[in-house]
């Protein structure tokens, strides 16, 4: 099996941000809240328009097994549904509110009751949880599992993006929220070990989880190298546990469960008061921001009214969900805050022009930098060439498009994008090969019935 | 808000380009360059900057030709110039030079596609085009500062030459260490090739794998044939070679373990050119002939995903 350290990239920190307790951003006139910020199936609006919502209220049921419901994190009235082109180019339902600036609490907003871990998961599944560090994989899902197969549990404290230090925060903030999540996941998971992993440019976090963790069984806190990306999931699993993912399957067949600790805290702080997931700390940081600062944010607020309340020193020219490392463009201020948006960075014209690519010069850099040992280079090489056995043997699909080669390469080759498209390439050629198998066997089936 | 730039992760990149890495190793050869001036004269310079002029201009013009994005400014053509400068005795005619500046820029990298896209690399293989072509003021060794040969000497035997068994007298450790010998302008410090080299590593240019892997064997080899194995070490091209030439990244694999294989065939190559062969030095021809091998190095040495599972 696998052995020896798995590679990474140096980024720069720019944790400016650390320090900065969060500030809530006063209550924008509208917010518009999209149906699909999780993996899996976009939830169902439950709301009319003109209906009256408060904070705390569910406006959307989960859409299916693999979804999440969704809360309102302002009281006001709901204005319409309606219709928006998401981040990833897709269309998406939003519940548009129009605020009253009450904030008054939905009377529904009590404790959920859990006595085991079906109630433990369904609480989850209520509190409206997704992966928050940027995934957006709802939790419930994840937490769905036999008790007995959970081994280790793994809380993420890695935060490894650039600027980023939401997650930071949670754990300086919110640090009993965390421990209370995870004496709950020990309760009904009876784990061997449960540890948070934690970035070693974040002694602060180290220490008070150290100190908040005292006395929770099997409790430690894995401080780990700043070594980008120390917070993917298979190469945090790796780091604390020493097992390997294997490719096509999830962590809980080696035995660990992966839940970012910000999402533990939300859980937390279900459990204790009934207020679900409605509003995120959001760092808003960037070259065009004037005061970097973190923003307590209700999920469907538009980045405009983020960014006017941070204050910009230009108008920014590229705009981001999440960290430079991993995040989306975003096409529009008009954008919402979403549950998994950890980060606003805006960037002045100089930081968001694209660089300019020239030819691949084989340095072997993308090699080098790949925490996963994959070759973009010849990745690249052989999407160009239309060749999806060997994009198969090349093992893109494993590719977690953490941006480390394209970060590391001097020719400047747009290595993540194509590796996108190389997945996608291969997917369609797996389709095409399964369906072109199952035409086959069909035929031969009917000639031997003939 | 139309004008926002929309683009695929990652935002940010780490700060080295093409060109920053073609101007380290530029960086990395100055001490050599310094060397060769002090040792063989101002002629030494001019073969320099002819060198590197005419790669540079046939970059510029075969590209302009074809219709290509020009890519002097990456300083690659300039590196190939400079490489095959230091590369050839001082004493060369000026036009073959030129002419092998012409073979290395275009018939060894642009008729292969440029950059990134040549099997063996330019300056080895229009070194060895020029030994072939004008064997004889290739291997026209003037007599450098500061070193054995007689004052009014024209022409000095190469450390190999004279371990082959030629007339002459081998000079000191010392003298072979700071580069007092007979020998192309570039080769003969060993010194400055070493700030040079460790500038490159220190930089993160070049991993240690080759150059250690390929003096190492020879090292070795040569102790075990009880060939005087320092002399053997610091004599000919193979600081030169091991540091600037084989690390080529175009012409060698990328990974450590196809690094390290690919210093012990060079390395192996040129004890055996040296000790059996009908030319005493071989440091460039192992290079070519493990450039030619590299496609298959690169795939015995392929990475092993993270968690791949075999089909």
């Amino acid at each position: 099996m696998f052995s020896g350290k798995l590679h990474g990239i140096h980024a720069p920190h720019r944790k400016n941000t650390v320090d900065r307790v969060p500030v809530r951003l006063p209550v924008p006139p509208v917010i518009t809240v999209p149906m699909s910020m999780n993996i899996g199936a976009p939830a169902k609006p439950v709301v009319k328009p003109g209906e009256q919502v408060k904070v705390g209220q569910m406006i959307a049921e989960a859409g299916g097994f693999m979804s999440a419901p969704i809360y309102s994190g302002v009281s006001g009235k709901v204005k319409r549904l309606d219709e928006i082109v998401s981040a990833n180019g897709r269309f998406d339902t939003v519940v548009v509110i129009e605020t009253d600036g009450e904030q008054a609490v939905w009377e529904g907003v009590k404790p959920p009751v859990v006595t085991d871990k079906d109630s433990f998961v369904e609480a989850v599944r209520q509190c409206g949880c997704v992966g928050l560090g940027g995934a957006g994989f709802p939790t419930s899902v994840k937490l769905n599992v036999d008790p007995d197969r959970v081994h280790a549990i793994i809380i993420n404290g890695a935060e490894c993006e650039p600027y980023i230090t939401s997650d930071t925060r949670t754990m300086i903030d919110n640090a009993d929220d965390v421990i209370y999540g995870a004496q709950l996941l020990q309760k009904y998971y009876t784990a061997d070990r449960i540890v948070i992993g934690i970035e070693d440019n974040k002694p602060q976090c180290i220490k008070i989880m150290e100190e908040a963790g005292k006395g929770v069984p099997g409790f430690a806190v894995a401080s780990l190298p700043a070594l980008y990306p120390q917070g993917g999931e298979k190469v945090l699993i790796y780091n604390t546990t020493g097992e390997v993912v294997p490719e096509g399957k999830l962590p809980i067949d080696v035995g660990a469960i992966v839940i970012n600790c910000t999402t533990l805290a939300v859980i937390a702080k279900y459990i204790r008061t009934g207020m679900p997931l409605v509003e995120k700390v959001v760092t808003v940081d960037g070259s065009a921001v004037k005061d970097p600062q973190n923003v307590i944010v209700p999920v469907g607020a538009p980045i405009q009214n983020v960014l006017d309340f941070v204050g910009l020193k230009c108008e920014p020219k590229k705009v981001l969900y999440g960290g430079p490392m991993m995040g989306t463009s975003v096409p529009s201020l008009e954008a919402p805050v979403m549950k998994n948006t950890n980060a606003i960075l805006a960037f002045d014209a100089k930081d968001a022009e694209d660089p300019v690519p020239s030819a691949c010069i084989r340095c072997g850099r993308c090699v080098a930098h790949c925490p996963f040992n994959l070759m973009p280079a010849a990745i690249e090489a052989a999407y160009n060439n239309k060749e999806p056995e060997t994009l198969k043997a090349l093992k893109v699909n494993l590719c977690m498009e953490c941006g480390c080669c394209s970060f590391s390469c001097p020719a400047r080759r747009p290595l993540v994008q194509v590796n996108k498209l190389a997945k996608a390439m291969l997917n369609q050629y797996n389709a095409e090969q399964k369906a072109a198998a199952e035409k086959k066997a069909a035929k031969e089936k009917e000639k031997e019935a003939v | 808000m139309n004008n926002m730039i929309v683009s695929v992760n990652p935002h940010v990149y780490a700060k080295d380009t093409t060109q920053t890495i073609m101007r380290d190793v530029l960086i990395a050869l100055f001490p050599a360059v310094i060397a060769s001036i002090l040792f063989f004269g101002v002629r030494a310079l001019l073969v320099e900057v002819v060198c590197v002029a005419v790669a540079v201009a046939c970059e510029w013009a075969f590209e302009k030709i074809t219709n290509r994005p020009v890519t002097i400014l990456d300083l690659s053509a300039a590196v190939t110039g400079l490489l095959l400068a230091l590369n050839l005795p001082a004493s060369i005619p000026l036009w073959q030079a030129m002419f092998g500046s012409f073979v290395a820029i275009i018939v060894v990298k642009q008729f292969f596609g440029g950059i990134g896209q040549n099997f063996a690399n330019p300056a080895i293989t229009a070194r060895v085009i020029m030994l072939v072509a004008f064997s004889g003021a290739m291997t026209n060794w003037v007599p450098a500062a500061f070193s054995n040969a007689p004052v009014d000497a024209v022409t000095a035997a190469t450390p190999l030459a004279v371990i082959a068994g030629g007339e002459g007298e081998l000079p000191s450790l010392l003298q072979m260490f700071l580069g007092a010998r007979g020998g192309s302008m570039g080769e003969t410090s060993c010194l400055a090739l070493l700030i040079g080299g460790a500038y490159l590593i220190y930089r993160r240019v070049i991993s240690w794998h080759t150059p250690v892997a390929f003096i190492g064997t020879v090292l070795v080899c040569t102790a075990l044939l009880g060939q005087q194995p320092l002399y053997q070490v610091m004599a000919g091209g193979l600081f030169l070679g091991a540091f600037f030439m084989a690390t080529d990244y175009t012409t060698s694999p990328p990974t450590p373990a196809g690094k390290l294989i690919f210093g012990l065939g060079c390395g192996l190559i040129t004890v055996l050119i040296r000790v059996w062969g009908n030319y005493p030095e071989g440091v460039s021809f192992s290079i070519l002939l493990m450039n030619i091998l590299n496609p298959y190095i690169c795939e015995w040495t392929k990475t092993k995903p993270f968690g791949g599972v075999k089909a």
